[in-house]
Protein backbone atom coordinates (compact mmCIF):
# COMPACT_ATOMS: atom_id res chain seq x y z
CA UNK A 1 0.00 0.00 0.00
CA UNK A 2 1.27 3.14 -1.40
CA UNK A 3 1.80 6.52 1.19
CA UNK A 4 -1.41 8.02 -0.98
CA UNK A 5 -3.75 5.14 -0.99
CA UNK A 6 -3.31 5.11 2.84
CA UNK A 7 -3.91 8.84 3.47
CA UNK A 8 -6.68 8.35 1.11
CA UNK A 9 -8.01 5.93 2.74
CA UNK A 10 -7.40 7.20 6.24
CA UNK A 11 -9.31 10.69 5.32
CA UNK A 12 -12.43 8.81 3.89
CA UNK A 13 -12.55 6.83 6.61
CA UNK A 14 -12.16 9.66 9.08
CA UNK A 15 -14.58 12.02 6.99
CA UNK A 16 -17.38 8.70 7.61
CA UNK A 17 -17.15 7.55 10.97
CA UNK A 18 -17.03 11.50 11.52
CA UNK A 19 -20.07 12.10 9.87
CA UNK A 20 -21.70 8.77 10.93
CA UNK A 21 -21.10 9.57 14.52
CA UNK A 22 -21.86 13.38 14.37
CA UNK A 23 -25.53 11.72 13.02
CA UNK A 24 -25.34 9.48 15.97
CA UNK A 25 -25.19 11.51 18.79
CA UNK A 26 -27.88 14.09 17.02
CA UNK A 27 -30.14 11.16 16.85
CA UNK A 28 -29.55 9.73 20.59
CA UNK A 29 -30.24 13.55 21.69
CA UNK A 30 -34.17 12.54 19.57
CA UNK A 31 -33.71 8.99 21.36
CA UNK A 32 -33.56 10.37 24.66
CA UNK A 33 -35.88 13.02 24.79
CA UNK A 34 -38.71 10.90 23.16
CA UNK A 35 -37.62 7.82 25.56
CA UNK A 36 -38.03 10.30 28.52
CA UNK A 37 -41.08 11.20 27.31
CA UNK A 38 -42.52 8.08 27.11
CA UNK A 39 -40.81 7.05 30.24
CA UNK A 40 -42.91 10.51 32.19
CA UNK A 41 -46.34 9.32 30.15
CA UNK A 42 -45.80 12.38 27.57
CA UNK A 43 -44.83 12.49 23.42
CA UNK A 44 -41.68 13.82 23.50
CA UNK A 45 -40.36 16.03 20.42
CA UNK A 46 -43.47 15.43 17.45
CA UNK A 47 -43.71 18.72 15.98
CA UNK A 48 -40.57 18.83 13.38
CA UNK A 49 -40.91 15.82 10.68
CA UNK A 50 -42.46 12.78 11.17
CA UNK A 51 -42.19 12.06 14.74
CA UNK A 52 -40.14 14.78 15.50
CA UNK A 53 -37.75 13.13 13.00
CA UNK A 54 -35.67 16.22 12.50
CA UNK A 55 -35.64 18.30 15.49
CA UNK A 56 -32.20 17.10 15.76
CA UNK A 57 -31.12 19.52 12.83
CA UNK A 58 -33.41 21.87 13.77
CA UNK A 59 -31.81 22.14 17.01
CA UNK A 60 -28.52 22.03 15.26
CA UNK A 61 -29.19 25.15 13.23
CA UNK A 62 -31.04 26.87 16.39
CA UNK A 63 -27.35 26.09 18.28
CA UNK A 64 -25.35 27.82 15.52
CA UNK A 65 -27.52 30.78 15.18
CA UNK A 66 -27.53 31.67 18.32
CA UNK A 67 -25.85 34.77 20.31
CA UNK A 68 -22.34 34.03 21.04
CA UNK A 69 -21.77 35.18 24.79
CA UNK A 70 -18.32 35.17 25.88
CA UNK A 71 -18.62 37.24 29.11
CA UNK A 72 -15.79 39.44 30.61
CA UNK A 73 -14.10 37.70 33.43
CA UNK A 74 -13.11 34.84 31.53
CA UNK A 75 -9.85 33.39 31.06
CA UNK A 76 -10.16 33.38 26.93
CA UNK A 77 -7.39 31.17 25.84
CA UNK A 78 -8.80 28.20 27.96
CA UNK A 79 -12.70 29.40 27.72
CA UNK A 80 -12.15 28.82 23.59
CA UNK A 81 -9.80 26.13 24.28
CA UNK A 82 -11.98 23.71 26.39
CA UNK A 83 -15.11 22.90 24.50
CA UNK A 84 -12.77 22.10 21.91
CA UNK A 85 -10.82 20.08 23.79
CA UNK A 86 -14.14 18.11 25.16
CA UNK A 87 -15.17 17.62 21.59
CA UNK A 88 -11.82 16.58 20.32
CA UNK A 89 -11.11 13.62 22.46
CA UNK A 90 -14.46 12.53 22.50
CA UNK A 91 -14.34 11.92 18.88
CA UNK A 92 -10.80 10.84 18.65
CA UNK A 93 -11.59 7.77 20.55
CA UNK A 94 -13.79 5.89 18.21
CA UNK A 95 -10.84 6.16 15.89
CA UNK A 96 -9.84 2.94 17.19
CA UNK A 97 -12.90 0.81 17.40
CA UNK A 98 -13.49 -1.80 14.66
CA UNK A 99 -17.06 -2.17 13.61
CA UNK A 100 -16.75 -4.93 11.62
CA UNK A 101 -14.46 -7.75 10.64
CA UNK A 102 -11.01 -6.87 8.99
CA UNK A 103 -11.63 -6.81 5.15
CA UNK A 104 -8.93 -5.47 2.75
CA UNK A 105 -10.66 -3.66 -0.08
CA UNK A 106 -8.55 -2.31 -2.71
CA UNK A 107 -5.50 -1.19 -0.73
CA UNK A 108 -7.19 -0.58 2.71
CA UNK A 109 -6.11 -3.07 5.41
CA UNK A 110 -8.81 -2.21 7.29
CA UNK A 111 -12.41 -1.15 5.91
CA UNK A 112 -14.48 -1.04 9.05
CA UNK A 113 -11.39 0.52 11.27
CA UNK A 114 -9.89 3.66 11.10
CA UNK A 115 -6.79 2.59 12.84
CA UNK A 116 -5.70 -1.07 13.86
CA UNK A 117 -3.56 -0.63 17.02
CA UNK A 118 -2.02 -3.40 19.00
CA UNK A 119 -2.95 -1.66 22.23
CA UNK A 120 -6.31 -0.17 21.36
CA UNK A 121 -8.09 -0.21 24.40
CA UNK A 122 -5.35 1.63 26.00
CA UNK A 123 -5.77 4.19 23.35
CA UNK A 124 -9.33 4.49 23.86
CA UNK A 125 -8.61 4.97 27.99
CA UNK A 126 -5.61 7.41 27.41
CA UNK A 127 -8.16 9.88 25.12
CA UNK A 128 -10.68 9.66 27.83
CA UNK A 129 -8.39 10.35 29.98
CA UNK A 130 -7.38 13.64 28.32
CA UNK A 131 -11.18 14.50 27.89
CA UNK A 132 -11.04 15.48 31.44
CA UNK A 133 -9.27 18.95 30.99
CA UNK A 134 -12.17 20.03 28.78
CA UNK A 135 -14.54 20.20 31.40
CA UNK A 136 -11.87 21.39 33.95
CA UNK A 137 -10.72 24.02 32.10
CA UNK A 138 -14.10 25.08 31.09
CA UNK A 139 -14.99 25.51 35.12
CA UNK A 140 -12.04 26.91 36.34
CA UNK A 141 -11.83 29.74 33.05
CA UNK A 142 -15.14 30.48 33.18
CA UNK A 143 -14.68 32.50 36.16
CA UNK A 144 -18.07 31.40 38.01
CA UNK A 145 -18.68 29.61 41.14
CA UNK A 146 -21.12 27.15 39.81
CA UNK A 147 -18.32 26.52 36.99
CA UNK A 148 -15.52 25.97 38.93
CA UNK A 149 -17.73 23.28 41.72
CA UNK A 150 -19.24 21.78 38.86
CA UNK A 151 -16.06 20.94 36.84
CA UNK A 152 -14.33 20.37 40.54
CA UNK A 153 -16.53 17.90 41.03
CA UNK A 154 -16.16 16.55 37.97
CA UNK A 155 -12.68 15.68 38.03
CA UNK A 156 -13.29 14.30 41.48
CA UNK A 157 -15.55 12.06 40.26
CA UNK A 158 -13.73 11.20 36.78
CA UNK A 159 -10.71 10.45 38.76
CA UNK A 160 -12.28 8.23 41.02
CA UNK A 161 -13.94 6.22 38.42
CA UNK A 162 -11.56 5.94 36.17
CA UNK A 163 -10.23 3.55 38.04
CA UNK A 164 -12.99 1.09 38.68
CA UNK A 165 -13.46 1.75 35.31
CA UNK A 166 -9.76 0.68 34.28
CA UNK A 167 -9.65 -2.27 36.61
CA UNK A 168 -13.28 -3.68 35.20
CA UNK A 169 -11.80 -4.24 31.74
CA UNK A 170 -8.85 -5.93 33.08
CA UNK A 171 -10.33 -9.06 33.45
CA UNK A 172 -11.57 -9.26 29.86
CA UNK A 173 -8.00 -8.45 29.15
CA UNK A 174 -6.37 -11.36 31.08
CA UNK A 175 -8.65 -13.48 29.56
CA UNK A 176 -8.07 -12.66 26.00
CA UNK A 177 -4.45 -11.81 26.76
CA UNK A 178 -4.02 -8.92 24.32
CA UNK A 179 -5.01 -4.95 23.82
CA UNK A 180 -5.92 -4.97 20.51
CA UNK A 181 -9.92 -4.55 19.94
CA UNK A 182 -10.10 -6.95 17.36
CA UNK A 183 -8.39 -9.80 18.99
CA UNK A 184 -10.85 -9.45 22.12
CA UNK A 185 -13.83 -9.59 19.84
CA UNK A 186 -12.52 -12.35 17.81
CA UNK A 187 -11.60 -14.53 21.00
CA UNK A 188 -15.50 -14.27 21.77
CA UNK A 189 -16.76 -14.93 18.04
CA UNK A 190 -17.10 -19.06 18.22
CA UNK A 191 -20.46 -19.87 19.53
CA UNK A 192 -21.94 -16.71 19.97
CA UNK A 193 -23.88 -15.40 22.83
CA UNK A 194 -22.59 -18.06 24.80
CA UNK A 195 -18.98 -17.43 24.22
CA UNK A 196 -19.57 -13.74 24.57
CA UNK A 197 -17.24 -12.39 27.50
CA UNK A 198 -20.51 -11.42 29.42
CA UNK A 199 -22.24 -15.14 30.09
CA UNK A 200 -19.25 -17.36 28.82
CA UNK A 201 -16.10 -15.74 29.94
CA UNK A 202 -18.09 -14.80 33.23
CA UNK A 203 -17.29 -11.57 33.28
CA UNK A 204 -20.66 -10.25 33.78
CA UNK A 205 -19.96 -8.86 37.00
CA UNK A 206 -17.39 -7.09 35.61
CA UNK A 207 -20.27 -6.20 33.03
CA UNK A 208 -22.07 -4.16 35.77
CA UNK A 209 -19.01 -2.76 36.94
CA UNK A 210 -18.02 -1.55 33.76
CA UNK A 211 -21.98 0.02 33.38
CA UNK A 212 -21.94 2.10 36.34
CA UNK A 213 -18.50 2.97 36.50
CA UNK A 214 -18.98 4.34 32.65
CA UNK A 215 -22.09 5.96 33.67
CA UNK A 216 -19.93 7.91 35.98
CA UNK A 217 -17.19 8.74 33.74
CA UNK A 218 -19.72 9.96 30.77
CA UNK A 219 -21.73 12.50 33.83
CA UNK A 220 -24.87 11.14 33.04
CA UNK A 221 -27.76 10.43 35.18
CA UNK A 222 -27.45 9.08 38.06
CA UNK A 223 -23.87 10.01 38.76
CA UNK A 224 -24.67 13.92 36.48
CA UNK A 225 -23.80 15.92 39.70
CA UNK A 226 -21.28 18.15 37.59
CA UNK A 227 -23.96 19.65 35.89
CA UNK A 228 -26.88 19.12 38.33
CA UNK A 229 -29.30 21.89 37.56
CA UNK A 230 -31.01 21.58 41.03
CA UNK A 231 -27.95 23.17 42.67
CA UNK A 232 -25.45 23.80 40.12
CA UNK A 233 -27.38 25.74 37.54
CA UNK A 234 -25.68 24.26 35.11
CA UNK A 235 -22.25 23.00 35.98
CA UNK A 236 -19.08 23.51 33.83
CA UNK A 237 -21.10 25.10 31.13
CA UNK A 238 -22.76 27.52 32.57
CA UNK A 239 -21.40 30.50 31.41
CA UNK A 240 -20.90 28.72 27.88
CA UNK A 241 -23.87 29.41 24.75
CA UNK A 242 -24.22 29.05 21.18
CA UNK A 243 -22.39 26.51 19.43
CA UNK A 244 -19.33 26.53 22.63
CA UNK A 245 -22.15 24.83 24.56
CA UNK A 246 -23.66 22.75 21.87
CA UNK A 247 -19.84 21.39 21.69
CA UNK A 248 -20.11 20.18 25.25
CA UNK A 249 -23.46 18.73 24.75
CA UNK A 250 -22.28 17.24 21.35
CA UNK A 251 -19.20 15.47 23.60
CA UNK A 252 -21.32 14.35 26.04
CA UNK A 253 -23.19 12.32 23.62
CA UNK A 254 -20.34 11.36 22.22
CA UNK A 255 -18.90 9.97 24.98
CA UNK A 256 -21.83 7.74 25.33
CA UNK A 257 -21.54 6.30 22.00
CA UNK A 258 -17.58 5.53 22.63
CA UNK A 259 -18.74 3.85 25.73
CA UNK A 260 -21.29 1.74 24.57
CA UNK A 261 -18.96 0.64 21.74
CA UNK A 262 -16.29 -0.28 24.34
CA UNK A 263 -18.90 -2.05 26.15
CA UNK A 264 -20.06 -3.88 22.90
CA UNK A 265 -16.46 -4.89 22.03
CA UNK A 266 -15.28 -5.77 25.86
CA UNK A 267 -18.21 -7.70 26.73
CA UNK A 268 -21.35 -8.56 24.12
CA UNK A 269 -18.89 -10.21 21.16
CA UNK A 270 -18.42 -6.81 19.04
CA UNK A 271 -19.76 -7.25 15.43
CA UNK A 272 -20.38 -11.07 16.06
CA UNK A 273 -24.11 -12.12 15.73
CA UNK A 274 -25.88 -13.59 18.79
CA UNK A 275 -25.80 -17.22 17.07
CA UNK A 276 -22.32 -17.71 16.74
CA UNK A 277 -21.76 -20.29 13.42
CA UNK A 278 -24.96 -21.72 14.21
CA UNK A 279 -26.54 -20.04 10.96
CA UNK A 280 -24.34 -20.09 8.14
CA UNK A 281 -22.59 -16.74 6.90
CA UNK A 282 -24.76 -15.22 4.19
CA UNK A 283 -23.69 -15.74 0.37
CA UNK A 284 -25.06 -12.46 -0.88
CA UNK A 285 -21.62 -10.54 -0.84
CA UNK A 286 -23.05 -6.93 0.56
CA UNK A 287 -25.22 -8.87 3.25
CA UNK A 288 -21.87 -10.63 4.48
CA UNK A 289 -19.99 -7.49 4.65
CA UNK A 290 -22.54 -5.12 6.36
CA UNK A 291 -23.90 -7.81 8.29
CA UNK A 292 -21.49 -7.25 11.01
CA UNK A 293 -22.12 -3.84 11.63
CA UNK A 294 -25.55 -4.10 11.52
CA UNK A 295 -25.00 -6.43 14.75
CA UNK A 296 -22.53 -3.93 15.93
CA UNK A 297 -25.22 -0.87 15.71
CA UNK A 298 -28.04 -3.18 17.62
CA UNK A 299 -25.54 -3.41 19.82
CA UNK A 300 -24.73 -0.27 20.90
CA UNK A 301 -28.70 1.02 20.43
CA UNK A 302 -29.21 -1.86 23.28
CA UNK A 303 -26.64 -0.10 25.15
CA UNK A 304 -27.99 3.28 24.66
CA UNK A 305 -31.69 2.49 25.58
CA UNK A 306 -30.28 1.20 28.69
CA UNK A 307 -28.41 4.06 29.43
CA UNK A 308 -31.66 6.09 28.87
CA UNK A 309 -33.81 3.83 30.77
CA UNK A 310 -31.48 4.31 33.74
CA UNK A 311 -31.45 7.97 33.34
CA UNK A 312 -35.46 8.24 32.87
CA UNK A 313 -35.66 6.15 36.20
CA UNK A 314 -33.09 6.74 38.78
CA UNK A 315 -33.01 9.78 41.02
CA UNK A 316 -29.33 11.35 41.28
CA UNK A 317 -26.67 10.49 43.63
CA UNK A 318 -25.82 12.90 46.67
CA UNK A 319 -21.87 14.01 46.27
CA UNK A 320 -20.86 12.08 49.64
CA UNK A 321 -22.70 8.89 48.52
CA UNK A 322 -21.26 8.97 44.92
CA UNK A 323 -17.71 8.91 45.97
CA UNK A 324 -18.55 6.03 48.69
CA UNK A 325 -19.93 3.75 46.40
CA UNK A 326 -17.09 4.18 43.87
CA UNK A 327 -14.18 4.13 46.46
CA UNK A 328 -15.99 1.32 49.10
CA UNK A 329 -17.90 -0.56 46.52
CA UNK A 330 -17.12 -0.25 43.15
CA UNK A 331 -13.45 -0.25 43.30
CA UNK A 332 -12.80 -3.28 45.58
CA UNK A 333 -15.51 -5.21 43.86
CA UNK A 334 -13.46 -4.51 40.53
CA UNK A 335 -10.29 -6.10 42.01
CA UNK A 336 -12.13 -9.07 43.42
CA UNK A 337 -12.76 -9.67 39.89
CA UNK A 338 -9.52 -9.35 39.20
CA UNK A 339 -8.44 -11.73 41.46
CA UNK A 340 -11.20 -14.22 40.86
CA UNK A 341 -10.97 -14.05 36.73
CA UNK A 342 -6.88 -15.01 37.58
CA UNK A 343 -7.74 -17.99 39.91
CA UNK A 344 -10.17 -18.73 37.39
CA UNK A 345 -7.75 -18.92 34.56
CA UNK A 346 -4.96 -20.48 36.39
CA UNK A 347 -7.26 -23.17 37.34
CA UNK A 348 -8.57 -23.96 33.87
CA UNK B 1 8.94 10.90 8.58
CA UNK B 2 9.37 10.12 11.94
CA UNK B 3 12.32 12.55 12.11
CA UNK B 4 9.96 15.07 11.23
CA UNK B 5 7.60 14.13 14.08
CA UNK B 6 10.53 13.80 16.18
CA UNK B 7 11.48 17.22 15.77
CA UNK B 8 7.50 18.83 16.03
CA UNK B 9 7.50 16.82 19.22
CA UNK B 10 10.51 17.88 20.66
CA UNK B 11 10.07 21.32 19.97
CA UNK B 12 6.40 21.13 21.96
CA UNK B 13 8.78 19.10 24.93
CA UNK B 14 11.08 21.93 25.39
CA UNK B 15 8.44 24.53 24.74
CA UNK B 16 6.03 23.52 27.12
CA UNK B 17 8.90 22.95 29.71
CA UNK B 18 10.59 26.57 29.09
CA UNK B 19 6.44 28.09 29.35
CA UNK B 20 6.28 26.22 32.61
CA UNK B 21 8.95 27.92 34.41
CA UNK B 22 7.94 31.21 32.37
CA UNK B 23 4.10 31.11 33.32
CA UNK B 24 3.17 33.31 36.98
CA UNK B 25 -0.25 31.21 36.82
CA UNK B 26 0.23 28.45 38.52
CA UNK B 27 -2.91 26.59 36.11
CA UNK B 28 -1.37 27.60 32.80
CA UNK B 29 2.14 25.74 34.75
CA UNK B 30 0.38 23.02 35.61
CA UNK B 31 -1.01 23.16 31.34
CA UNK B 32 2.45 23.53 30.01
CA UNK B 33 3.61 20.18 32.17
CA UNK B 34 0.81 18.06 30.32
CA UNK B 35 1.55 19.25 27.03
CA UNK B 36 5.43 18.26 28.21
CA UNK B 37 4.41 14.52 29.06
CA UNK B 38 2.01 13.95 26.43
CA UNK B 39 5.01 15.32 24.03
CA UNK B 40 6.96 12.61 25.91
CA UNK B 41 4.65 9.55 25.48
CA UNK B 42 4.84 10.31 21.59
CA UNK B 43 8.06 10.56 21.58
CA UNK B 44 7.88 7.03 23.10
CA UNK B 45 5.36 5.93 20.22
CA UNK B 46 8.17 7.07 17.79
CA UNK B 47 10.71 4.60 19.69
CA UNK B 48 8.07 1.84 19.38
CA UNK B 49 7.25 1.85 23.14
CA UNK B 50 3.75 1.85 22.64
CA UNK B 51 3.04 0.62 25.70
CA UNK B 52 4.97 2.95 27.50
CA UNK B 53 3.15 5.65 25.62
CA UNK B 54 -0.11 4.61 26.56
CA UNK B 55 0.92 4.49 29.96
CA UNK B 56 2.58 7.57 29.98
CA UNK B 57 -0.46 9.48 28.87
CA UNK B 58 -3.11 7.51 31.00
CA UNK B 59 -0.67 7.98 34.31
CA UNK B 60 0.41 11.16 34.06
CA UNK B 61 -1.03 13.37 31.71
CA UNK B 62 -4.73 11.85 32.98
CA UNK B 63 -4.39 11.04 36.47
CA UNK B 64 -1.45 12.61 37.77
CA UNK B 65 -2.06 16.14 36.40
CA UNK B 66 -5.66 15.78 37.01
CA UNK B 67 -5.10 15.67 40.65
CA UNK B 68 -2.31 18.64 40.39
CA UNK B 69 -4.73 20.68 38.41
CA UNK B 70 -7.30 19.89 40.69
CA UNK B 71 -5.64 20.96 43.63
CA UNK B 72 -4.36 24.11 41.97
CA UNK B 73 -8.12 25.26 41.59
CA UNK B 74 -9.44 23.83 44.70
CA UNK B 75 -7.33 26.26 46.30
CA UNK B 76 -7.59 28.92 43.73
CA UNK B 77 -4.02 29.43 43.73
CA UNK B 78 -3.64 33.10 42.11
CA UNK B 79 -0.62 34.96 40.42
CA UNK B 80 2.64 34.43 41.53
CA UNK B 81 4.93 37.44 42.62
CA UNK B 82 8.00 36.89 40.89
CA UNK B 83 11.44 36.93 42.33
CA UNK B 84 14.95 37.43 41.27
CA UNK B 85 15.83 34.30 42.62
CA UNK B 86 17.79 33.72 46.01
CA UNK B 87 22.15 34.20 45.34
CA UNK B 88 22.01 30.95 46.49
CA UNK B 89 20.75 29.24 43.68
CA UNK B 90 22.19 32.16 41.59
CA UNK B 91 26.08 30.91 42.66
CA UNK B 92 25.40 26.92 43.15
CA UNK B 93 22.81 26.03 41.30
CA UNK B 94 23.79 27.40 37.80
CA UNK B 95 27.12 25.72 37.88
CA UNK B 96 25.47 22.54 39.29
CA UNK B 97 22.87 22.32 36.63
CA UNK B 98 26.14 22.35 34.12
CA UNK B 99 28.04 20.02 35.93
CA UNK B 100 24.41 17.70 36.49
CA UNK B 101 24.55 17.83 32.15
CA UNK B 102 27.91 17.49 31.24
CA UNK B 103 27.92 14.58 33.34
CA UNK B 104 24.67 12.82 31.49
CA UNK B 105 26.22 13.83 27.73
CA UNK B 106 29.90 12.10 28.70
CA UNK B 107 27.56 9.14 30.15
CA UNK B 108 25.61 9.05 27.10
CA UNK B 109 28.61 9.26 24.90
CA UNK B 110 30.52 7.31 25.93
CA UNK B 111 28.11 4.24 26.94
CA UNK B 112 28.07 1.19 25.01
CA UNK B 113 24.72 0.37 23.01
CA UNK B 114 22.67 3.79 24.48
CA UNK B 115 21.14 5.78 21.79
CA UNK B 116 21.66 3.16 18.72
CA UNK B 117 18.18 2.43 19.07
CA UNK B 118 16.85 4.05 16.10
CA UNK B 119 12.99 5.53 16.03
CA UNK B 120 10.50 3.61 14.94
CA UNK B 121 12.33 0.13 15.43
CA UNK B 122 10.00 -2.42 17.60
CA UNK B 123 11.69 -3.07 20.89
CA UNK B 124 10.81 -6.52 20.23
CA UNK B 125 12.44 -8.28 17.06
CA UNK B 126 10.39 -11.44 17.14
CA UNK B 127 7.40 -11.74 14.52
CA UNK B 128 4.35 -11.14 16.39
CA UNK B 129 5.48 -10.48 19.67
CA UNK B 130 4.33 -6.83 21.05
CA UNK B 131 6.47 -5.01 23.68
CA UNK B 132 3.42 -5.76 25.96
CA UNK B 133 4.27 -9.58 26.27
CA UNK B 134 8.51 -8.59 26.50
CA UNK B 135 7.40 -6.22 28.80
CA UNK B 136 5.24 -8.33 30.75
CA UNK B 137 7.65 -11.09 30.85
CA UNK B 138 10.76 -9.14 32.05
CA UNK B 139 8.68 -7.56 34.73
CA UNK B 140 7.79 -10.79 36.06
CA UNK B 141 11.11 -12.96 35.78
CA UNK B 142 14.18 -10.46 35.84
CA UNK B 143 12.85 -7.18 37.64
CA UNK B 144 10.45 -8.98 40.38
CA UNK B 145 12.37 -8.03 43.14
CA UNK B 146 12.25 -4.24 42.15
CA UNK B 147 8.87 -4.35 40.90
CA UNK B 148 7.87 -6.32 43.99
CA UNK B 149 9.62 -3.79 46.28
CA UNK B 150 7.83 -0.48 44.31
CA UNK B 151 4.59 -2.07 45.05
CA UNK B 152 5.12 -1.99 48.62
CA UNK B 153 6.81 1.10 48.74
CA UNK B 154 3.38 2.74 47.39
CA UNK B 155 1.30 0.58 49.73
CA UNK B 156 3.41 2.01 52.45
CA UNK B 157 2.43 5.71 50.61
CA UNK B 158 -1.10 4.87 50.64
CA UNK B 159 -1.57 3.64 54.29
CA UNK B 160 0.56 7.28 55.09
CA UNK B 161 -1.80 9.14 53.13
CA UNK B 162 -4.85 7.83 54.41
CA UNK B 163 -3.66 7.57 58.47
CA UNK B 164 -2.74 11.79 58.05
CA UNK B 165 -5.91 12.12 56.36
CA UNK B 166 -7.30 10.11 59.24
CA UNK B 167 -5.47 11.88 62.04
CA UNK B 168 -6.82 15.35 60.55
CA UNK B 169 -10.50 14.46 60.51
CA UNK B 170 -10.99 13.24 64.82
CA UNK B 171 -9.25 16.37 65.51
CA UNK B 172 -11.96 17.98 64.11
CA UNK B 173 -14.42 15.67 65.33
CA UNK B 174 -13.24 16.27 68.54
CA UNK B 175 -12.99 19.91 68.76
CA UNK B 176 -16.49 19.53 67.32
CA UNK B 177 -17.68 17.60 70.25
CA UNK B 178 -16.21 20.34 72.46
Amino acid sequence: MTILQFILWSVLKVAVVTVVMLLGVAYTVLLERKLVGRIQNRWGPSRVGPFGLLQPLVDGAKSFMKEDIIPTGVYRPLYLLAPIIALGCALISIAVVPFGEPVSVLGSPHLFQIADVNIGLLVILGVTSIGVYGIALAGWSSNNKYSLLGALRSSAQLVSYELALGLSLVGVVMRTGSLSLIEIVRQQSSRGILTWNIFGGGQVFAFFIYLMAAYAETNRSPFDLPEAESELTGGYHTEYSSMKFAMFFMAEYANMITVGCVATLLFLGGWTSFFGDLIPPPQNIFIHAFLPIFWFVLKVFCFLFLYVWVRGTLPRFRYDQLMNFGWRWLLPAAILNIVATSIWLACR
Amino acid sequence: MHLIFFFVFAGFCLAGAINLLLQSHPTISALSLIVVMVSLAVLYLLLGAEFLAAAQVIVYAGAIMVLFSFVIMLLNASREERTMGSSAARVVGFPAVVVILAVIATVILHAQGLGVARLSDNLSNVKGQTNLDLLGVELFTKLLLPFEVTSILILIAILGAVALARHDGEEQERTGEE
